[in-house]
C-alpha cells in the first residue's frame, strides 16, 4: 500500500497543480504551461554552452576514435580483437560499457594485474566483475591468500558475497582473515531470517560455541535461554489456558517477559521457569529494573498490597522499614498513572526524602493532607489560607484547616 | 519552470534541465506506448527531476511498483523499468519477465539508475532473462537539485556502506556526479577537504579529469572552491535535535524528498453545515521549498522565533486584503482583484504554517523535550560526559523509542571521546534488557563507525576543538542571530565552522585542531583555461559531506 501510495502521488501532484484545491500557489515544477512562450524563452535563454547541447557527459557507447587517447592502443582498434587487450585497455573498455573477454586472462600475474587495475579506477561494479571471474577461476586458498594483501578488493569481495548471500564461502573468508568475532556476528545476524522458534532456537544453540568477544557471547547465551524458556511458557499457559494469547512474549526482550512474568506468574515458586524471581535470578536483572518492572506489572492489576511489599526491607533491628531504589517521587508517578487512590499515593508521597519535591509532588496529585501537613509543619499560614479556597466548604480538609487556623498555640511566621 | 531553483546564488535548473532532457530520450528511444516498473526507492527522487505530466508527454500510460510475480496488464506496446542496480531487484524482474503472457508480447527495456551494472546484467543473463531486453541504459542522477542551494545525492545508505562496510561505491558515484556538475558550470579552481573518503573523492575527480584530457570547457567557472568533508569529521550535529522551523518539522514528521506527511485533523476544512463527521484519515502532503514565500522566510529561524514572523505576516496579509475598502475607481478595483489571486495563497500558506506551527509547540512546550534538550546541552559543553545519564536511565526505563536513545548515548560518547568502560557497559546492557539481545549488532555497528565506543588512551581533544572553533556559543540571539549557533540555540555545527574559517581566514590558522579531527586535510588545485579565473568578493563554496 505505501508503495502505490508512492507511486499514485506521482500522478496526484499533476491533479493538485491543476486544482489548486485550498488556494495554495503549489509550488509546481512546470509553472509555466509547456510548450507556452515564456517557457521556450527560459528553455534557450539557461543555455550557457555556446553551441553544444546540455546533457550529461554519457558513456559514448559508439566506436569514436577522437576521445580518449591515454591506454589505447590504436591497432588493436583497427584489428577488433579483443584478446590482444592489455589489463588497462581491458578495464577502459569495461568503463565505457563495451565488449570486453576477461578469459584471455590465464596467468595469476594477469589476473592480479587485471584487479589491481580495477582497483585503481575506482569502479565498484568493475572490481566486482573483475573478483567473480577470479572466483571462478582461482583457487579457494589463493584467492583469499591474494585478497588479503588487498585491502579495496576483500572489501568489495565481501561485500559481493554478503549480497549474494554466500554464506557459508563468507564465514570461511572470515576465518581466515582471523576476524573471528566479525564471523560470528555475522553468524549470529541470520536468527534474524528464522521465523519459526523452536528453530530459531535451535539455531541460537548451534551459536553458542562461535568465537564472540567474551561480552557477546553471554548476550548470546541469554538470548538462547531466554527464547527457550519463551518458548515453554507459552506453551504452558496454552494448555491451562489461563492467560489471555493476546499477550504473546516469544521474541520479546528479558525486561518486557520479566513484565509478564510479574502480571501472570506473580507470587510463583522460584522453580518453575516463568516465576519472577526465576528469571530475575537467572538473567542477573538488577535490583533498580526488577523493581521497576514490578512495580508497573502490579500497579497496573492495582495490586496495592503487592507494590507495599516491593519496598519493604527489615532494618539491622527487625524493623520493617521502607527503602526504594528508585526515588519514592517516581513510585508515585508510575502509581498515578495507574489510578491508585489518593489514600495509597498519600502513603509513597510521604516516603519523599527532598521536602521541596514531596510538597510539589503532594500539590500535584492533591495529596490535601500532606499539603497540609507540611504548611503546618513549615508555620506558613498564608498558604493554608491560599490552600483552603481550593478545597470543599464541608470536606474534612477544609475543616481541619479551619482547626488549624484556629489553633491559638500555632506561632505562625506569617 | 522550477522556480525554487533560481533562487540561489548559482542557476540550479540547468541541472534540472539537462536531467530532463535525458529521460525524455531515452523514453523516445523505447518507442511507442509504455508503462513504467518503478523500483519505489525511485519515486521520490525522480520527483525532484520530473512529474507525470512529462512522462505522458513521452507515450507513458501506466505505472507500477516493482514486485514480484506478474507485471499487471495493461495495453502498452513496452515494459520499462526504472531500477538501481541491485540483484535482489534484478531477481524480481527476472520473474515479471518469464511469467508475462507469451500471446501478447510486450517490449522490455531497463533503466539503472544512476549507473548500469555488470554485476545485474550477469544475473539477469544467469537467470535467463537478458536477451529479452531491447534497450539498457543508464540514467545518471548523482547531484539531484533539492532547492535554490542545495543539492542532494538522496543516497541514504552512503554513510552505512561507506564507513560500515568499507564499500566506497557512493564515493565513486559523488565523485562522477561532481563532473558532471564542473561540466556545466566549469571547473572549480580549488578543492580542499578533510578526511579518508574525501581524499578519495578528489583523487578520483582529479584521475577522471586527467583521462578527459581532451575537453576543455569554456565556461567562466561559477564555483570558486569545493570543500569536501568526511560526515565523521563532524559526528555531532547530525546527533543533536534540530531547533530551526524545518529542523524540527523533519524530526517530528520526517520530510522526504522535499515532502511532509502531517496529521490531517489540524487542516481539515470546516465547510458550512457539516459538523466534523467527514474529517479526512489521509495524512495532509505538502511541498516544502522555497518556492513558498513563507517557508522561504521562516525555514531557517529558530523555531522561538518563528511566532512572531507569523503574526507580523497575517497583520500583513489582513491589511491587504483590507486595502478592498479603499478600492474606487474601476483601475483601482481591477489591480485589486488581479493581486486575489497571490494574497489568497498567501493567506493559504500563513493557515498551513500556523497549524504545523502549532503542532510543533505542543512538542517543544513539554516537559520530555525540555529535558532532553538539557541532557544535550550539557553534553555539548561537557557536563558529566564521564557519568552515567540518570535522563537516560529514566528513558530506557520508560522504554522511551530505541532511536532517542541511542542518539543521546552516541552524542555522550562523541562529546566525551568515547565513554568509560564502565558508563558504555552500563547502556549496553539496559539497552539490551529492554530492546531485546539482537541489538549486540546495532551497538558493534555504532562502535565501528565510532559513534558509540570505550575511551582510548587518547585524551579527550573535544573541548579544545570546542574552544578554539567556538562551537559553543553562550549568548546565542535566537531572533536576530548574528552567528550560526542559533539553528541549535548555542551550538555551532562543526562543519560549518570549518567552512566558516576556510572562507576567511583559512585553514593554516586552525592547523592544530584540524590535526585532532580524524583523516587527512588537504588542498588542490586545478587548471582553469586563462581568461577564465575570476577572483570573487564573496567566494561560491560547494560543501560536499559524505
Amino acid at each position: 500500500k505505501e508503495s502505490k501510495r508512492a507511486v499514485n502521488s506521482i500522478l496526484v501532484d499533476d491533479d493538485d497543480d491543476e486544482e489548486e484545491e485550498d488556494g495554495v500557489e503549489r509550488v509546481s515544477w512546470s509553472g509555466e504551461p509547456v510548450g507556452s512562450i515564456s517557457w521556450s524563452v527560459k528553455e534557450t535563454a539557461s543555455s550557457i554552452r555556446s553551441g553544444s547541447e546540455q546533457s550529461f557527459p554519457k558513456i559514448d557507447t559508439t566506436p569514436s576514435l577522437s576521445k580518449q587517447g591515454s591506454g589505447y592502443s590504436l591497432s588493436s582498434l583497427f584489428k577488433g580483437d579483443l584478446y590482444d587487450l592489455s589489463p588497462e585497455e581491458t578495464v577502459r573498455r569495461m568503463q565505457k560499457g563495451r565488449a570486453f573477454s576477461l578469459e584471455k586472462f590465464r596467468s595469476l600475474q594477469d589476473k592480479l594485474l587485471l584487479l589491481d587495475e580495477a582497483v585503481a579506477v575506482y569502479d565498484g561494479n568493475l572490481i566486482t566483475a573483475v573478483l567473480i571471474y577470479l572466483k571462478k577461476s582461482l583457487s579457494k586458498e589463493i584467492l583469499f591468500r591474494e585478497l588479503m594483501a588487498r585491502d579495496v578488493a576483500l572489501r568489495h569481495y565481501v561485500h559481493y558475497l554478503k549480497e549474494m548471500g554466500e554464506q557459508k564461502l563468507l564465514v570461511e573468508l572470515m576465518k581466515a582473515l582471523g576476524r573471528t568475532e566479525d564471523m560470528a556476528l555475522m553468524q549470529y545476524k541470520e536468527h534474524l531470517n528464522i521465523k519459526d522458534e523452536g528453530q530459531r532456537r535451535d539455531f541460537l544453540k548451534s551459536c553458542l560455541g562461535l568465537p564472540f568477544s567474551q561480552d557477546d557471547a553471554t548476550h548470546v547465551q541469554d538470548h538462547y535461554t531466554l527464547l527457550e524458556r519463551q518458548i515453554i511458557i507459552e506453551a504452558d499457559a496454552e494448555i491451562f489456558k489461563k492467560f489471555p494469547r493476546k499477550a504473546s512474549i516469544l521474541n520479546m526482550p528479558i525486561i518486557t517477559t520479566l513484565y509478564y512474568s510479574c502480571f501472570y506468574h506473580y507470587g510463583e515458586s522460584e522453580g518453575t521457569y516463568s516465576s519472577p524471581e526465576n528469571i530475575r535470578k537467572t538473567f542477573r536483572i538488577s535490583e533498580k529494573q526488577y523493581i521497576l518492572t514490578a512495580l508497573g506489572a502490579r500497579a497496573k492489576l492495582k495490586s496495592w498490597f503487592d507494590v507495599d511489599s516491593l519496598f519493604n526491607t527489615k532494618n539491622w533491628l527487625g524493623y520493617t522499614k521502607k527503602r526504594s531504589p528508585i526515588g519514592f517521587h517516581r513510585v508515585v508517578d508510575i502509581l498515578q498513572k495507574n489510578s491508585a487512590p489518593v489514600n495509597v499515593l498519600q502513603e509513597y508521597v510521604n516516603l519523599i526524602d527532598s521536602p521541596e519535591l514531596k510538597l510539589s509532588v503532594a500539590l500535584k496529585y492533591k495529596c490535601h493532607d500532606i499539603v497540609i501537613n507540611t504548611y503546618r509543619d513549615l508555620k506558613d499560614r498564608q498558604e493554608l489560607v491560599v490552600y483552603r479556597e481550593k478545597l470543599e466548604r464541608d470536606s474534612p480538609e477544609y475543616r481541619k484547616i479551619q482547626e488549624l487556623l484556629n489553633n491559638v498555640q500555632i506561632r505562625w511566621k506569617n | 519552470m522550477a522556480s525554487h531553483l533560481f533562487c540561489g546564488r548559482v542557476n540550479l535548473n540547468i541541472l534540472r534541465e539537462a536531467a530532463r532532457k535525458d529521460l525524455r530520450e531515452f523514453l523516445d528511444k523505447c518507442s511507442g506506448s509504455k508503462a513504467i516498473v518503478w523500483d519505489e526507492y525511485l519515486t521520490g527522487p525522480f520527483g525532484l527531476i520530473a512529474q507525470y505530466s512529462l512522462l505522458k508527454e513521452h507515450e507513458v500510460e501506466k505505472m507500477f511498483t516493482l514486485k514480484g510475480g506478474r507485471i499487471p496488464s495493461a495495453a502498452v506496446k513496452n515494459i520499462v523499468f526504472f531500477v538501481r542496480p541491485r540483484l535482489e531487484l534484478m531477481d524480481i524482474i527476472a520473474e515479471n519477465v518469464a511469467s508475462e503472457d507469451k500471446l501478447h508480447p510486450r517490449d522490455f527495456h531497463i533503466l539503472f539508475v544512476p549507473r548500469r551494472s555488470l554485476l545485474c546484467e550477469q544475473r539477469l543473463k544467469e537467470k535467463g532473462v537478458l536477451n529479452s531486453f531491447t534497450n539498457i541504459d543508464e540514467y545518471i542522477l548523482d547531484l539531484i537539485p533539492y532547492d535554490g542551494d542545495l543539492l542532494s545525492m538522496e543516497s541514504e545508505s552512503s554513510f552505512r556502506e561507506c564507513y560500515l562496510e568499507s564499500d566506497q561505491t557512493s564515493l565513486y558515484h559523488a565523485a562522477k556526479g561532481l563532473m558532471t556538475l564542473q561540466a556545466l558550470y566549469g571547473t572549480i579552481p580549488q578543492i580542499f577537504g578533510k578526511g579518508e573518503c574525501a581524499r578519495h573523492v578528489a583523487n578520483m575527480m582529479l584521475r577522471m579529469k586527467r583521462e578527459f584530457a581532451g575537453s576543455h570547457t569554456q565556461i567562466l567557472p561559477v564555483f570558486d572552491t569545493l570543500l569536501l568533508l568526511d560526515r565523521n569529521v563532524d559526528l555531532l550535529t547530525p546527533l543533536a535535535t534540530q531547533l530551526t522551523y524545518e529542523g524540527l518539522i523533519d524530526e517530528i514528521f520526517s520530510i522526504t524528498n522535499g515532502y511532509v506527511k502531517l496529521p490531517p485533523e489540524k487542516f481539515a476544512q470546516k465547510k458550512q453545515g457539516e459538523g466534523g463527521k467527514d474529517l479526512p484519515t489521509e495524512p495532509k502532503k505538502l511541498q516544502l521549498n522555497s518556492a513558498e514565500e513563507l517557508y522561504a522566510e521562516i525555514r531557517d529561524k529558530n523555531f522561538n522565533a518563528v511566532g512572531a514572523a507569523l503574526s507580523k505576516k497575517a497583520k500583513v496579509i489582513s491589511a491587504a486584503f483590507e486595502e478592498r475598502h479603499n478600492a474606487k475607481t474601476v483601475g483601482e478595483i481591477k489591480q485589486f482583484v488581479s493581486q486575489l489571486p497571490h494574497m489568497q495563497a498567501a493567506r493559504s500558506s500563513l493557515a498551513n504554517h500556523t497549524s504545523i506551527a502549532e503542532l510543533i509547540k505542543d512538542i517543544t512546550t513539554s516537559e520530555d523535550f525540555f529535558d532532553s534538550l538539557t541532557v544535550e546541552q550539557e553534553f555539548m559543553t561537557g557536563v558529566d560526559t564521564d557519568k552515567v545519564s540518570t535522563y537516560i536511565e529514566d528513558c530506557v526505563a520508560q522504554k522511551d523509542p530505541l532511536i532517542k536513545i541511542l542518539r543521546l548515548v552516541c552524542m555522550q560518547s562523541v562529546c566525551n571521546n568515547g565513554l568509560k568502560q564502565k558508563v558504555l557497559d552500563f547502556y549496553k546492557r539496559e539497552i539490551l534488557q529492554t530492546y531485546g539481545y539482537k541489538h549486540i549488532l546495532t551497538l558493534k555497528n555504532l562502535e565501528k563507525v565510532g559513534l558509540l565506543k570505550p575511551q582510548s588512551t587518547m585524551r579527550n581533544n573535544y573541548p579544545t576543538i570546542r574552544k578554539t572553533l567556538k562551537l559553543w556559543m553562550e549568548d546565542t540571539n535566537e531572533q536576530n542571530p548574528n552567528d550560526i549557533s542559533y539553528v541549535y540555540s548555542g551550538y555551532a555545527p562543526l562543519s560549518v565552522r570549518l567552512t566558516q574559517v576556510l572562507a576567511r581566514p583559512g585553514w593554516r590558522s586552525i592547523e592544530e585542531v584540524l590535526k585532532m579531527l580524524p583523516g587527512p586535510h588537504f588542498e588542490e588545485r586545478q587548471q582553469v583555461p586563462t581568461g577564465l579565473h575570476k577572483k570573487r568578493n564573496k567566494p561560491v563554496i560547494l560543501v560536499k559531506s559524505a
